[in-house]
């Protein structure tokens, strides 16, 4: 019990200080950041429920009022803009992630993880992010996509990312990577 | 960790976070069933006296967390003068603002504590899994400036040891660091009783 609090808190807080990092802005003004990359490794490593809780414990705190997104992010606000698919798709990116990996136990750990943030860190993260921008912006579905398009390549290169992070934790430490064990 | 919340204190402060959330819930539902730039903009020059009641620190402070905002807006007004819908574009525009504006205003007139008591009255049904919700709160707010800490001097280390710049690979022991913390505040939590001894 305790093992499990401190793993999703500490996810939750590693998710907060990757968004922290030296960050990018690309079109539109949405930051491109280690942040998504850090709610995709919970998923990889702490496996669908713990990587799941993670993410949302950390978005439970940015709306709490905590700047925990990148770029000093956060509080109701976020939930009332643009951006606020991406977010509320956090916890259900970092469980299909970490789901798909679980399952994916035949193939060998670093291709899993890579598939598993490229389904559930960008299908279902996106899907969520086309949804809540079509919402606040009244555009299509069709239209709300082709806004944030644009992040897909960046996005791909971050899912490819967290395969090698966990092929490599896997590599040097046998049974830290809590969704194959 | 800084909250978002306002160092100005405002009348607003004094209120039940619950009520002000409440408030801000049906606040946002009415306002995305008006569709005319005059009531949306209406409701954005409310927001914005809002904003400039307490004075102008409160002010100017709450306009630049809606500066942010600024690209969507560009775009939805381009989008509409393209497509020869400006008004529309325009009224798109102020709803964001003040959906955005009215959700940033809880957040500033409501401290952290209180929206966190909140959220446990909220998880009340959850038992004692409820004071395990307060304490990974707690955790993360300690541990998230103690991993920036880390990672940069992870890319110290890094930067001593090459002349490139710390990329990806950096982020491999920043992982095995957060579960060896994990592990070791775990120990200490049941070195001291457990969850059940919170």
């Amino acid at each position: 019990m305790e093992r499990n609090v401190t793993q999703i808190a500490l996810f939750a807080a590693l998710i907060a200080a990757l968004g922290l990092v030296p960050q990018l802005t690309l079109a539109f003004g949405v930051p491109i950041t280690a942040q998504s990359l850090g709610v995709m490794l919970c998923g990889t490593v702490l496996g669908a429920w713990r990587g799941g809780l993670a993410a949302l414990l950390f978005v439970g705190l940015v709306a709490l009022g905590l700047p925990l997104l990148a770029g000093g992010r956060g509080g109701l606000g976020v939930f009332a803009g643009p951006t606020m698919g991406f977010v509320i798709g956090f916890p259900i990116a970092a469980f299909a992630t970490g789901l798909i990996t679980q399952r994916l136990r035949a193939l060998p750990v670093g291709w899993a993880a890579g598939l598993g943030a490229i389904l559930g860190g960008i299908v279902v993260l996106y899907a969520f992010g086309v949804v809540g921008m079509s919402i606040v912006l009244n555009k299509t579905l069709g239209e709300a996509f082709l806004l944030v398009a644009a992040f897909l390549p960046g996005d791909a290169i971050k899912a490819v990312l967290a395969g090698l992070i966990t092929a490599a934790l896997a590599r040097a430490r046998p049974g830290s990577v809590l969704s194959r064990a | 960790m800084i909250s978002l919340s306002s160092p100005v204190k405002t009348r607003a402060h004094s209120w039940p976070a619950g009520a002000k959330l409440m408030a801000l819930c049906v606040a946002t539902v009415a306002l995305f069933g008006l569709q005319h730039i005059v009531p949306l903009g209406l409701c954005f020059v409310a927001v914005l006296a809002l904003y400039a009641a307490p004075g102008p620190v409160f002010l100017r402070a709450g306009l630049a967390r809606l500066w942010g905002l600024w690209p969507f807006v560009a775009v939805l007004i381009l989008w509409h003068w393209a497509t020869g819908d400006l008004a529309q574009g325009v009224a798109l525009g102020f709803r964001m603002a003040t959906a955005v504006g009215l959700a940033n205003l809880v957040t500033m007139t409501t401290r952290l504590s209180d929206m966190m008591a909140v959220v446990m009255w909220l998880c009340t049904p959850l038992g004692r899994h409820r004071r395990a919700i307060g304490l990974a709160m707690a955790l993360v707010i300690r541990f998230t400036p103690i991993f920036v800490l880390k990672g940069q001097g992870l890319a110290l280390a890094w930067r001593a040891r090459s002349a490139r710049r710390p990329g990806w690979r950096v982020i491999v022991p920043f992982m095995a660091l957060a579960l060896d913390d994990a592990d070791h505040v775990a120990e200490a939590l049941r070195a001291r009783g457990g969850l059940g001894n919170l």
